[in-house]
């Protein structure tokens, strides 16, 4: 048995990590995309109910009064102020904490991927995303499917007009799990992560965009040909695995106050702290975002796939069992 | 009892489920990119021995079940209970019926030791040692220099149990099985 002095990840995959860092950094290079390092520290932090935050606290050294400080989620705030100070597109590799995410597929600390091209639309980014997976993975069959589509072939349901009532019984068939106080959304997440998300990518990449409004997070909104409210967002998946998120970037100050505020009051009922929203970000908005889209991707997943392996610490040198 | 969250399950934690006690054989997060996480648990109800698969919203918790599994002594029947003894000297007695003895009936041996599992203070079930010692009290005749290859035979036990043995086992020998699978394992 491996001790816990031991890295978790064998030798040979941290030197396939340094290999896959090496291929990225030339894609980007290549594309005349800026490397950027943000702080993983902010005064504010991602308000998302569904994300919680690791806080820590500085002081001293001649700072008057101690700050309470939010490690990222991921590097989204600060790179959005770079892009409104005129930096043209922009890419990191930052390291991310998500309190409380640990699983096969989650380290509760762990490098997010991330880049913003203004005046791309979301159909231009999911290009690259996928050029850019090809230079690590290999090409493969892509494949883009909507939301609302996936529900329809794989549950037929319609996720936007299927009552309540029918989502929840749908959630108890499918997960055993007792849906009598889940909302829309806490329905339709359940049945994409144990229904759908399992059958996705496994012939390539696969696309999902076009999300509920709800899910929007901090992506535009846009109405879909059925002429509903959805998010302008994607993910993208491959052999089940969720690698990225993408969004046509939200630049609209008033709305993204709004969604914090909304953000801050579900967290509340949840029984949840709120959280600081990042303040710094509303004026970078109203001082001009450009019009852009961004996306995250999850490098550690992406080279679980590229090493083939299926629990995330072993491309990790020491995972949070072993920090 | 103790509640537990979600993000406490381990693998052996007991709790209660639709009124029975269970025992979490594993616990899966599932998180979608955005939303709302559940974890998906599998537990193994005591009082049945079957797997159940449900989905928790993550953070969501279960009570705590009064169950222990304690190292016991075999002593003897009176037909309608099996009695066991606690091996750490306090001669504290228990009493299982058929129900939670179960398939276990086949491995009983006196003074061997078994794990009794209790809930709210009376056995639910009784876990044989993986591997047992026993007596045949019943076979076809041995045959002479036929050691490791070739045909099985029916083999009865001390206990009634039945297991497959190698051709030159005979009445008297003392087999070693392994309780898990029924199996033959050596001559002890």
């Amino acid at each position: 048995m491996n001790k816990l002095w031991q890295p978790s990840a064998p030798i040979e995959n941290l030197r396939l990590r340094a290999e896959t860092l090496n291929q990225v950094r030339q894609f980007f290079y290549d594309r005349h995309i800026l490397e950027v390092e943000t702080p993983i520290l902010g005064r504010g932090g991602s308000t998302d109910p569904y994300l919680d935050s690791m806080i820590t606290v500085c002081s001293g050294g001649g700072m008057s009064e101690s700050v309470t400080l939010y490690l990222q989620t991921s590097p989204e705030f600060h790179m959005k102020r770079l892009l409104a100070a005129g930096s043209g597109p922009i890419w990191q590799l930052s390291r991310s904490f998500r309190n409380g995410e640990a699983s096969k597929r989650h380290n509760p600390e762990f490098s997010m991927l991330e880049w913003y091209r203004p005046d791309f639309n979301l159909q231009r980014l999911m290009a690259e995303v996928q050029e850019l997976l090809e230079v690590v993975l290999g090409e493969k069959a892509v494949g883009f499917s909507r939301y609302r589509d996936l529900f329809r072939t794989h549950l037929a349901i319609d996720p936007f007009d299927t009552s309540l009532d029918e989502l929840r019984c749908h959630a108890t068939d499918y997960a055993g799990i007792n849906a009598s106080d889940l909302d829309r959304e806490s329905c339709c997440d359940l049945l994409m992560s144990h229904v759908i998300e399992p059958e996705l990518g496994q012939e390539g990449f696969t696309f999902v965009y076009e999300y509920p409004a709800a899910q929007a997070a901090l992506a535009r909104l846009k109405s879909d040909q059925e002429g509903d409210l959805v998010a302008d967002r994607f993910e993208c998946y491959y052999q089940g695995l969720e690698l990225a998120n993408g969004y046509h970037e939200l630049c609209d100050p008033r709305e993204q106050k709004e969604r914090f505020s909304q953000d801050n009051k579900i967290r509340r009922q949840l029984g949840k702290s709120t959280v600081q929203e990042d303040i710094l970000l509303l004026e970078a908005l109203h001082s001009g975002l450009p019009d852009c889209s961004g996306v995250a991707l999850g490098f550690d997943r992406l080279l679980m796939l590229r090493a083939g392996i299926t629990d995330i610490s072993e491309i990790l040198s020491f995972d949070m069992n072993r920090a | 009892m103790a509640n537990y969250s979600t993000n406490e399950f381990r693998s052996g934690l007991k709790v209660m489920l639709d009124g029975e006690p269970c025992s979490i054989l594993e616990n899966e997060y599932v998180k979608p990119g955005k939303g709302q996480a559940f974890n998906r648990v599998k537990l193994r109800n005591l009082n049945t021995g079957r797997v159940w698969e449900r989905t928790f919203k993550s953070g969501e918790s279960l009570e705590g079940a009064d169950v222990m599994e304690l190292d016991m002594e075999y002593l003897y029947t009176d037909g309608d209970f099996w009695h066991f003894m606690l091996t750490d000297g306090s001669f504290e007695q228990h009493g299982a019926d058929e129900k939670a003895l179960g398939d276990t009936v086949k491995w009983l041996k006196e003074q061997e030791v078994y794990t009794v599992t209790l809930f709210n203070g009376a056995p639910i079930s009784v876990t044989p040692p993986n591997f047992i010692e026993l007596d045949v009290t019943e076979t076809d005749p041995g045959l002479k220099g036929d050691t490791a290859q070739g045909g099985s035979k029916p083999a009865t036990l001390t206990t009634g149990a039945v297991v497959r043995v190698p051709l030159f086992v005979n009445i008297g020998d003392k087999l070693r099985i392994d309780t898990r699978t029924g199996d033959y394992v050596s001559r002890a």
